[in-house]
């Protein structure tokens, strides 16, 4: 379809100003919270995985390097950062099971209930986890 | 006992000037809609202040704009249920939309894509009938009926979806295409309405969200077919994999 966009010179259709939509969530209901949530944690995640792979660059300076990095990461700062990647993990990857049914039709109209559910879930294994991380 | 209410305004003029928020103090009466207090302010304060209005009763939906950011028909909307007394109220204009000037938005981006998918209302009182027997040929559940949608475009303004694709149908176009393919209409291709909704900016870029049913005045719920549209593509998909597909 060709829209024309003749208009676009006015303020509020820049892209900057598009994308301020994803994080607008004054007056949004749960769905509109769980896609800005889905949003940020991807974006996250994609982050951290970045990170992951300069940190492993480390190896190449040998095991000396890499045995100062490890001293670091069983800080408590560090493990505290564990704790908020798994997070991050478990909400981005059960919402993306619950964006995955009700984007082929299932389940539409128990959205609400299933992102509260999957809350709860992600809930009691980051505990979960949590006491893993800082009991090991 | 009127309120008083402090209303802030965003104001754009076409004049090279940024945008900005004006705020007007009015009293306002709790059970008064936003669209008298817009009015008003227009009357007693600033007359450059634009905005669109018409049936003043929820009908016509062209008084659609964000009510502390959200979008509402201010027209719709009790004072007493969007602000408190000595409390404030921010109207914005609809987003996704050019602004031309205040809170009137242009609406062609919307109603260009209405027209692409060829839409023709057909009401309740006036159902597509069959030829020979004279009777409804096809009777849809009444709370599916896309035919409420008054066009207000405030599930455009709602919807995340334009941050990533600008060109997106949207959800009043795709529910129009779901709502054709259930109820055909003489002289459309049904066929090509189901490879628009299948497009690079259909159905597929949803991510639902379900803004646009959450904000829809008239209760269409354009999320659940925009889920139908895709549930449908993902079995026309399949079919085509295994050979049996259109």
């Amino acid at each position: 379809m060709d829209v024309q966009r003749e208009h676009d010179q006015t303020y509020q259709a820049t892209d900057a100003r598009r994308v301020v939509g994803w994080v607008d969530l004054r007056g949004r209901r749960l769905g509109m919270w769980a896609f800005a949530v889905h949003r940020i944690t991807g974006i996250g995640l994609v982050a951290y995985l970045l990170l992951h792979l300069l940190v492993l660059s480390i190896l190449a300076q040998g095991p000396a390097g890499w045995d100062t990095f490890v001293t670091l990461a069983r800080t408590p700062l560090f493990l505290a950062l564990d704790v908020v990647l798994i997070a991050g993990i478990l909400v981005h990857g059960l919402n993306g099971i619950r964006v995955a049914l009700l984007g082929m039709g299932y389940g539409v109209g128990r959205q609400k209930p299933a992102f509260a559910g999957l809350l709860i879930a992600a809930a009691i294994l980051l505990v979960l986890a949590s006491i893993r991380i800082f009991a090991g | 006992m009127n309120w008083h209410v402090t209303v802030r305004v965003s104001r754009y003029k076409q004049d090279g000037s940024p945008p900005r928020f004006d705020s007007f103090g009015v009293e306002a009466g709790p059970d008064e809609y936003v669209i008298n207090v817009m009015e008003r302010i227009w009357a007693e304060q600033d007359r450059s202040l634009v905005f669109r209005h018409a049936c003043h009763h929820g009908a016509c939906g062209s008084c659609g704009l964000r009510i502390n950011g959200r979008e509402r028909l201010p027209c719709s909307v009790l004072i007493r249920g969007i602000t408190t007394d000595g409390g404030t109220l921010t109207l914005e204009p609809l987003r996704n939309l050019p602004v031309v000037s205040d809170l009137m938005v242009n609406m062609a981006p919307f109603y260009e894509r209405m027209e692409a998918v060829h839409f023709t209302p057909a009401r309740v009182a006036e159902p597509i009938l069959d030829e020979t027997s004279g009777r409804p040929a096809v009777q849809p559940s009444p709370v599916l009926r896309y035919e409420d949608c008054l066009e207000c475009g405030l599930c455009f303004s709602a919807c995340p979806i334009f941050g990533t694709d600008p060109e997106y149908l949207g959800p009043g176009a795709l529910a129009a295409i779901a709502r054709m393919i259930q109820e055909p209409r003489d002289g459309v291709d049904v066929g090509a309405l189901r490879r628009l909704a299948d497009s690079e900016h259909g159905c597929w870029r949803c991510h639902v969200a379900f803004e646009c049913s959450e904000v829809c005045p008239s209760g269409v719920d354009p999320a659940r077919s925009i889920a139908a549209l895709r549930r449908q593509g993902v079995a026309d998909g399949l079919g085509r994999l295994f050979g049996s597909g259109r």
